[in-house]
């Protein structure tokens, strides 16, 4: 009984430990995204905001009125909603160009024996080590000589590429845990190569394109370099580099609510999409498929 | 419903190695026919070489009328049970014996209606929305099954479906195979290593050994007339019993003593020196007990010491061991490893009544039936004394052990 009791102690304290270690820069941010300009200016602030506000939202989303009665300025609102949309449409094609291809590509080298095969693994390797930063150069060259900077397809093309080689890895170590039966079944059952794939290989796989997809998501919504680099308007500027351009009036006193506030909103998607892809990740959803 | 032709089939895997080698097999439409053999003997190969997941190196494959060589499995309008069932594990029991009706894009009506029917054939109604995950592995055997029957298949290709089952429920679902074979009445190919499952099950049986076949036959034809040491060890349970032998006139010479043969199978084995006689336990009585019935146990009978004796109410196995000569236990040795066993040591089985009182540690005599005598040339392995009228059909190539 008493090692029970300080057991759980120990679990409680150890688990407060690391929630206040995980959560508390995240409080940080939200607790700023509710100071105004004066307030994270002043030489000392407080945790807690002492008069919270909205401003800061209102000034980033374009709505109502500031507290000290003016509108929010349109440009800043503007500039922020437009990056948005473009961080969503941007880390969605990419995601779903990547996990398209790597679903394919890692079924031929789950299945097929082929030459060359360690071959594209290791070059697929090579690729996901390859420093971004390295190629920041070269790519604004080139993508300026093919007309796709400042364009979508400019950075959706990247994002895509560094993705594909973990999505490759994560999908082909699902794929070869698929027993091979159960596509002969399907053959025999009257299935051709591609309905035995789509109908059985894909559904099985889930969990494993839901992992992909999100680990594919989280690099586009968050990529910072390239983001700043191929873009010059916010016709295709996304959220991490708009975010480098709130500098406000004043240069020596930066808008750190404001900063919040953009990192708040942009998270607030990032948690819903894992909550929503992570019921789809089940363990073990290939059991009861043959004899264990 | 169709019949199915196999010629002269071979499937050589890139190293040469033939794991499939001259097959023939004619399969009746409406046929059980059953492929045995030990662990690599080719014959799981030669079924996906029918259902078409193995390519065919050479030889030729009918189906029906049709050529179906280079057909693709869903072209060949075959149903096929797994080994290991192969449930789509994502779909209920219902949408799993749905899936081939599904992909023939059947109408949702038809679907329902088959699918209830296979469903009450093999009692799974009370499990249609359930998911495979959560079945047992005899109700996942029967969805396999279910999947197989659902649809019009021209005949069913079986690899060791029960392989995977306990004792028990194995015995219950090969009796559920049989009668749905004979009820649907459709042309079935069963593949399984284990003999007993060949012996009640098939109309006939081939038996493979590395890739070649040993002798096609009806299961009473493969027990009384094996055409090979390797048949002859296969088929039985307790197997065959082999003894160093030499037929002089019409008596042969067994480790135990002499027994008169017939003359007939004696003048087939006269003058070929040592040879290997086969004799199964069941052919063996206890000289009292024969005698009681009326047997003229005279010529036949020899007393031996029994060692251990098994009693198991209805029969009672006595175990006499013996000394071979050399070149007659290697050749037993060969044979037992090519059957995937291990003889610790010659003995003589034998499998007398119940009503026995022959005991352990002491001299017994035993009659054996000598008609029921097999003489195998220890060289080839080939039997001497074979009934060539009722033993089916035993290739050539199939004599060399």
């Amino acid at each position: 009984m008493k090692t029970d009791t300080k057991t759980k102690a120990g679990t409680g304290i150890g688990f407060v430990l690391i929630m206040i270690w995980c959560l508390l820069p995240v409080v940080w941010i939200i607790s700023l995204s509710f100071k105004s300009t004066a307030e994270t200016g002043a030489g000392s602030p407080q945790f807690l905001p002492k008069d919270a506000t909205l401003d800061n939202y209102k000034t980033l989303l374009g709505v109502g009125t500031l507290s000290d009665g003016t509108e929010p300025d349109p440009a800043v609102s503007d500039d922020f909603i437009q990056a948005l949309i473009n961080s969503f449409g941007i880390a969605l094609i990419a995601t779903l160009l990547s996990v398209v291809f790597a679903t394919l590509a890692a079924y031929a080298i789950a299945r097929l024996e082929f030459k060359g095969k360690r071959l594209v693994l290791s070059l697929a390797l090579a690729i996901a080590m390859f420093p971004v930063v390295s190629l920041v150069g070269p790519l604004f060259d080139m993508w300026r000589t093919f007309q796709l900077f400042n364009t979508w397809p400019g950075l959706i093309i990247p994002y895509m590429t560094f993705t594909l080689p973990l999505a490759i890895w994560t999908l082909s170590a699902f794929f070869r845990e698929i027993p091979w039966e159960m596509e002969q079944a399907a053959q025999v059952d009257g299935a051709t190569s591609w309905q035995a794939f789509r109908k059985v290989i894909v559904p099985l796989a889930a969990p494993g394109v839901f992992t992909a997809a999100i680990l594919t998501f989280f690099f586009a919504w968050n990529e910072f370099v390239l983001a700043i680099s191929l873009t010059s308007t916010t016709d295709s500027r996304t959220v991490p580099a708009q975010m480098s351009f709130f500098v406000g009036p004043d240069p020596f006193n930066p808008p750190y609510g404001q900063l919040a506030t953009a990192s708040v909103v942009v998270t607030v998607p990032i948690i819903i999409i894992v909550l929503l892809f992570q019921r789809k990740i089940v363990a073990g959803l290939t059991s009861g498929a043959v004899k264990g | 419903m169709a019949s199915i032709n196999i010629q002269n089939l071979v499937k050589k895997y890139g190293d040469g190695f033939p794991a499939v080698n001259n097959v023939s097999i004619d399969i009746a439409d409406g046929e059980f026919m059953i492929l045995v053999g030990p662990s690599g003997c080719g014959k799981s190969t030669l079924l996906r070489m029918i259902v078409g997941l193995e390519d065919i190196t050479s030889g030729e494959l009918t189906i029906g009328e049709r050529r179906v060589n280079d057909l693709a499995p869903r072209d060949r309008n075959l149903a096929m049970v797994f080994q290991n069932y192969a449930l789509y594990p994502h779909l209920t029991v219902y949408e799993n014996i749905a899936f081939p009706l599904r992909l023939a894009k059947l109408d949702n009506a038809e679907v329902d209606r088959l699918v209830r029917d296979a469903s009450s054939t093999l009692e799974l109604d009370e499990h249609l929305e359930r998911k495979p995950g959560n079945l047992s592995g005899g109700q996942r055997q029967r969805v396999a099954m279910g999947r197989a029957i659902v649809r019009q298949a021209d005949a069913f290709l079986f690899d060791e479906p029960l392989s995977n089952l306990d004792a028990k429920l194995r015995g219950q679902m090969r009796t559920e195979i049989a009668r749905l074979q004979k009820r649907l009445g459709i042309t079935t190919v069963y593949v399984t290593h284990d003999q007993t499952e060949a012996m009640t099950l098939g109309d006939r049986v081939a038996v493979l050994k590395r890739g070649l076949l040993q002798q096609l036959a009806t299961p009473r034809e493969l027990y009384d007339n094996p055409g090979n040491l390797f048949v002859a060890g296969f088929i039985g349970s307790p197997p065959m019993n082999f003894l160093p032998a030499e037929v002089t006139g019409n008596k042969v010479k067994l480790p135990f003593g002499e027994v008169e043969i017939p003359a007939e199978k004696a003048a087939r084995a006269e003058g070929r020196g040592l040879l290997i006689a086969g004799i199964r336990p069941e052919a063996f009585e206890d000289a009292k007990l024969a005698e009681s019935k009326g047997v003229a146990t005279g010529t036949a009978t020899f007393s031996a010491n029994v060692d251990v004796v098994e009693w198991l109410g209805n029969e009672t196995y006595a175990y006499i061991p013996f000394e071979a000569p050399p070149e007659v236990t290697k050749q037993l040795a060969q044979l037992e490893k090519e059957l995937d066993s291990e003889a610790l040591r010659t003995q003589l089985v034998v499998s007398l009544d119940g009503s026995s009182r022959i005991t352990a540690g002491t001299e017994a005599e035993i009659w054996v039936d000598s008609a029921k005598m097999h003489l195998f040339d220890p060289a080839t392995g080939e039997n001497l004394t074979v009934d060539n009228e009722h033993a089916g059909h035993i290739p050539r190539e199939a004599a060399t052990v």
